[in-house]
């Protein structure tokens, strides 16, 4: 549905924290702000992270069978069990960041300040905010805190609304 | 000739299309950018955001691995 002026929107409710998850909000978000779209984020539960400062994005091959890293020419999954030892989903993140950066992918980082440049409406879910006890002050600057009326008003407005 | 020349040459998706939108933007009505990638991907994706935003893609050529959008900025 769009709006008065014709523009179309997207609104995406974004429920995950981890480095691997984090992506696809953040690129469709940017992707379809430059393509003229009203776009607006609800951050709720894990997805709360990726509005702190320093959202230390990590990711785990535990319970992800399809977590595969190409590896001298072919591609290897990690055994759960291999999660457990300290520093292995570190070393995986810090490999995942490294492979972006060498294929040039943009950081994470880099993506949301790109949509916060591009006027990409943000808005951290207050509920989970005191949850967690977490403060405006943790988050980054040019978001907005607010609750499930204000998602449901911007998602009765938009064309295509997303769950990730 | 475009008017600028955007060097996306070695950014993978969606940093093309990001980089073109600013760079678009920032020329005058009927101003025509030219835009250097390597991600094939940017193949579809620059014809889907010619579609999508109105700005006129009036030029695709490949030389190499290289693919060169030449894009016109809408009124």
């Amino acid at each position: 549905m769009a709006d008065a002026s014709g523009t179309k929107g997207m609104s995406i409710i974004v429920t995950k924290g981890t480095l691997d998850w984090a992506y696809p909000p953040m690129i469709l978000s940017t992707t379809a702000a430059a393509m003229g779209l009203n776009v607006t984020l609800f951050f709720t539960f894990y997805g709360l992270t990726l509005l702190l400062k320093d959202p230390q994005l990590r990711m785990s091959p535990l319970g992800n069978p399809a977590m595969k890293m190409p590896m001298m020419g072919g591609h290897m999954g990690m055994p759960n069990i291999m999660s457990m030892i300290p520093g292995v989903d570190a070393g995986a993140s810090m490999m995942m960041k490294d492979m972006m950066k060498k294929k040039g992918v943009a950081s994470f980082e880099e993506l949301r300040s790109l949509a916060l440049e591009s006027d990409v409406r943000m808005i951290a879910c207050q509920m989970t905010m005191d949850l967690f006890e977490y403060t405006p002050d943790d988050m980054i600057p040019g978001i907005e805190i607010g609750g499930a009326a204000t998602y449901i008003e911007v998602a009765t407005q938009s064309d295509i609304n997303l769950f990730i | 000739m475009a008017d600028q020349t955007l060097d996306a040459k070695g950014l993978n998706c969606p940093l093309p299309i990001l980089k073109a939108k600013k760079a678009i933007t920032a020329l005058p009505v009927g101003g025509t950018l030219e835009v250097l990638a390597t991600d094939p991907g940017a193949v579809k994706d620059f014809a889907a955001f010619s579609r999508t935003t109105g700005h006129e893609l009036i030029e695709q050529t490949t030389e190499g691995n290289v693919f060169r959008f030449v894009l016109r900025r809408k009124g």
